[in-house]
């Protein structure tokens, strides 16, 4: 594996059933009356978020708790950044506090990257979402609940998602995770459909590894999961379709769409959900949909990706065949 | 499981020490020895330490079940997060924890490993234990006892002690795993890692 984690296309299939397979085992440590393990006793790692966000925060807060590292919480609100610090003065700010490792959520696309590569510092870096761009651990935590609903818990072990066919719906084009899913779901062999206005598919798609595809109905009946995105409306500087009504009317999830889908495929979000707008009520409080199990499982691939990058003197090696290139 | 870390180096000039039937006498000796100290073991849950401890404790289990005609609870424990040298390497794969439905609480817990050597994977695996439970006492057997303790551990019943140097390396091959029942002994190749 490489040190840090910034687009989940930086994973090989060996690394991305590692870290899977690893999740597997840290999902257990929530089901034992101690949820804690001492793997990073005397580590520190440092929660940086330039952007708004609750889940993944307390998701990576919670991980990196469970394996008793060191947090330090830094929201850009009320701290030097808004006062106009850079992102250098930050990082060398926490390189000089001795930071092990830092996750980072930013608006702009790229800051992660820049982050880990400028020499700004010599920790990890792990994104947790940087603008438009990439948000790995979401797309891990994605496949991670579809090996554990299609395969299962224990057969999952050691297996990919060869010949599944996942179906993403939405506003692809501000979608990190669904860049993230496209990445890391063909790097598992599964077969990744879009499915989007033409207006909210990004320049460029055809260079994807996936199919792209205006038709929900269409693709609903072939689909072993379905995964709706959030309307981004905050990143919305243009009006990309007319009414709400006619875009949830052609791309929302309905019950009535629901049960033209395969009896075992799942309904995934990955939050925050817009009931009304790309999913509806039924669905989403329906067993077939995943968003709360995803969020349980966030905690497992989080901790699998902080012990595999930093629980050695160097990141998990897989398969050398791999690593030799 | 410290003991054999390097499989190539082992196979260099190693020489079977015990083979399948001394296992197999071994193990049925152990079983009768715990059914004799724990009292007829009736609280005993054997928890075996990957990868090759959890194969003996199920074979322990067999056995016990074999001579008191209940079924005994059995499971794994793996130690990995709670090494002492895991910032020495690469981040290491997990292995599978598998504790029985009833849990360890006031039971007598059996660790059971294949190799008693430095005793710090005893050590971890005390750790972990106190994270999963309270057991009412812990034991541990093994199959080799080679020596070289760096802490203050013994094993409460072993299959054999086997005296070595620190040159050399002990490998336990089980037909689960390796396809056939031996304790290989040979010579260490210099670790370049500096582990043990």
């Amino acid at each position: 594996m490489k040190r840090h984690l910034i687009s989940a296309a930086d994973l090989t299939r060996d690394d991305a059933v590692l870290i899977l397979d690893t999740a597997e085992e840290m999902a257990r440590v929530a089901d034992r009356p101690i949820k804690k393990l001492p793997t990073l006793r005397g580590r520190t790692v440092c929660n940086l978020f330039f952007e708004d966000s609750t889940r993944t925060r307390i998701s990576f807060e919670a991980a990196e708790k469970r394996l008793s590292a060191d947090v330090i919480n830094f929201a850009a609100k009320g701290s030097s950044v808004s006062k106009g610090e850079s992102l250098k003065d930050t990082a060398q700010t926490l390189e000089a506090m001795g930071v092990d490792a830092v996750v980072i959520r930013h608006s702009a696309s790229g800051a992660p990257y820049r982050l880990a590569n400028s020499g700004w510092i010599d920790a990890p870096v792990i994104n947790a979402g940087d603008g438009t761009h990439q948000h790995p651990t979401q797309a891990l935590l994605d496949a991670f609940t579809m090996r554990r609903r299609l395969i299962g818990p224990d057969a999952g072990l050691g297996q990919d998602l060869a010949g599944r066919r996942i179906t993403l719906v939405g506003d692809v084009l501000h979608s990190r995770v669904a860049r993230s899913n496209v990445d890391l779901l063909h790097t598992l062999g599964a077969e990744v459909t879009l499915v989007a206005p033409p207006t909210l598919v990004p320049v460029g798609v055809e260079t994807w590894p996936c199919e792209v595809s205006y038709d929900l109905d269409s693709v609903l009946p072939k689909s072993d999961a379905v995964m709706m995105l959030r309307v981004q409306r905050e990143r919305m500087n243009a009006a990309f379709f007319p009414t709400e009504r006619e875009y949830s009317r052609r791309y929302g999830l309905d019950g009535d769409r629901m049960s033209r889908m395969p009896g075992h495929a799942l309904v995934m979000h990955p939050g925050p959900m817009v009931r009304g707008m790309e999913i509806t009520a039924e669905v989403a409080d329906s067993d077939r949909c995943t968003v709360i199990e995803q969020v349980a499982n966030g905690v497992s691939i989080r901790m699998a990706v902080l012990y595999l990058l930093l629980g050695g003197n160097e990141p998990a090696v897989t398969n050398p065949r791999t690593e030799e290139k | 499981m410290d003991a054999n870390s390097s499989d190539a180096a082992v196979q260099l000039a190693a020489r079977p020490v015990l083979e399948g039937p001394d296992i197999a006498r071994m193990l049925t000796r152990i079983a009768h020895e715990i059914v004799e100290r724990a009292k007829g073991a009736d609280d005993v849950v054997l928890l075996g330490i990957p990868t090759r401890g959890v194969f003996l404790a199920r074979r322990l289990a067999a056995k016990l079940e074999e001579i008191t005609g209940r079924a005994v609870p059995v499971g794994s424990l793996d130690i990995t997060m709670y090494r002492d040298d895991l910032r020495l390497g690469p981040a290491r794969a997990l292995a599978r924890t598998e504790i029985p439905a009833d849990g360890i609480e006031g039971r007598l817990v059996l660790l059971v490993d294949d190799v008693l050597f430095s005793g710090r994977t005893i050590r971890a695996a005390l750790d972990a234990l106190g994270d999963i439970g309270r057991p009412r006492a812990v034991q541990l057997a093994v199959l080799v006892d080679r020596g070289h303790r760096e802490l203050p551990i013994r094993a409460d019943y072993v299959g054999k002690n086997l005296p070595t140097s620190l040159r050399e390396a002990v490998k336990v091959q089980l037909t689960e795993e390796d396809g056939r029942d031996a304790v290989l002994l040979g010579v260490k190749e210099a670790n370049p890692a500096g582990g043990r």
